[in-house]
């Protein structure tokens, strides 16, 4: 018994240290693949999901710790050119939360809504179009903050590139050139042989 | 948890001694917390990170100034366009309505045998080299340190002056895994020139021209 005791307290230490959490995401999200081989920033990064049925998402990291409270800024930041006023909790609230797809007016109610699944079902995505482009808004006061934040884009497969490109646009709009796109690993075989 | 046992010393009468306790702690809770603790840990762990690919496009030239594209070489100009439903197709050159006629597009797919054996018959010459530079890192005969080996592969790649310039179109209706396969299949063929570029409408006109002739062939054949 003592063993096995002592293995499973090694391996649970192990675990415990290593962990790091699969992040929730509001959306399912079935990345393309390549072979590229570089890994994600942890921090400091904007992450625009684009899913299936190609609405938005937009996310962005609190910075190396919470205490930059990056999201809180941008949030105040943005409800401030929305007209919208956030109260310290629903800030507080806010920073702990994760991607979003909604247009400013409704942010509030998202925030201020406890039953997850309601949350989840909110979503409608970030406003893209040319007549009112709230994903320019939140890139640009995100950068205001912090001007290094890279840009990864997860896009499912079958999102429309069209919308994908749109995206692209909006980012190269805030002179944002250098992209991540999310794919899963695969590795692929070739020789001349086959030609 | 800590059970006490006593010593069964009650068979010798008379004689009083003091009762022997051994300790014995039972672990099994501990044991079953400690199995859950750790089936909870290794499902929530995510121990593969997101892959990226990264890319960097070129600066938005502003609306009022107006700047020419760059001049792409006829002969090393390949377009390639992607139409809705995992359609691939091509044509060399460029399609300039001035002068006709116009190339000819032909159609593959992503396959291994499709638009893969075209880039790559086309950028044969950097490929093998490559993959030569690479054989000989892996099998010792070429000694060159480890993190200079990207770099030379990019010197390769600017000195390359017979290779593909590849086109990248997206028509309407094209799903976003199909252009991250077609970037991912140039960086599989080591192609040192692409760009991913706007549809025109010359290309439109092209591609509905074939898709049309394409109906009609179909129906004929019926």
């Amino acid at each position: 018994m003592t063993p096995m005791v002592d293995l499973f307290c090694l391996l649970l230490i192990f675990f415990m240290l290593t962990a790091t959490f699969r992040a929730q995401e509001a959306v399912m999200v079935d990345t393309p693949t390549s072979i590229s081989n570089t890994i994600t920033p942890e921090r400091h990064i904007i992450t625009l999901l684009i899913a299936k049925d190609n609405r938005v998402f937009f996310n962005v990291d609190n910075g190396v710790d919470t205490s930059e409270h990056l999201r809180g800024k941008i949030l105040q930041a943005v409800g401030q050119q929305y007209q919208v006023k956030f109260t310290p909790a629903e800030i507080k609230k806010f920073e702990v939360m994760s991607a979003f797809a909604l247009p400013m007016d409704k942010l509030k109610a998202w925030i201020n809504e406890n039953d997850s699944k309601v949350r989840d079902e909110m979503h409608t995505g970030v406003p893209v179009d040319s007549t009112d482009n709230q994903l320019l808004m939140w890139i640009r006061f995100a950068r205001q903050y912090y001007p290094e934040f890279e840009v990864a884009i997860k896009g499912d497969r079958d999102a429309d590139f069209k919308q994908v490109k749109r995206v692209i646009d909006i980012l190269q709009d805030n002179n944002v050139n250098k992209f991540n796109l999310t794919t899963s690993l695969e590795s692929v075989d070739i020789s001349l042989d086959n030609l | 948890m800590a059970e006490i046992i006593a010593n069964e010393g009650g068979k010798q009468k008379g004689k009083k001694r003091a009762k022997r306790y051994s300790t014995h702690i039972d672990m099994t809770p501990t044991v079953d917390l400690m199995c859950l603790l750790l089936t909870f840990f290794m499902l929530t762990t995510a121990f593969s990170k997101a892959k990226v690919m990264e890319i960097v496009l070129p600066e938005k030239t502003p609306k009022d100034q107006k700047q020419d594209a760059p001049e792409v070489d006829k002969d090393r100009a390949l377009n390639i366009i992607l139409i809705g439903d995992n359609r691939v197709l091509w044509y060399n050159g460029l399609a300039d309505p001035t002068k006709p006629p116009l190339p000819t597009l032909t159609e593959t797919d992503f396959s291994d045998d499709g638009i893969r054996r075209v880039v790559l018959q086309r950028n044969k010459d950097l490929f093998i080299q490559i993959e030569e530079m690479n054989k000989g890192v892996i099998e010792g005969t070429l000694s060159i340190p480890k993190d200079s080996v990207a770099s030379r592969r990019k010197r390769m790649m600017t000195d390359d002056k017979k290779g593909p310039v590849i086109l990248i179109k997206a028509d309407e209706g094209v799903k976003y895994h199909n252009v991250v396969d077609i970037i991912d299949e140039m960086a599989i063929c080591n192609v040192a020139r692409y760009a991913l570029v706007d549809i025109n409408s010359v290309e439109k006109k092209m591609v509905a021209d074939y898709l049309a002739a394409k109906a009609s062939g179909a129906a004929s054949l019926k």
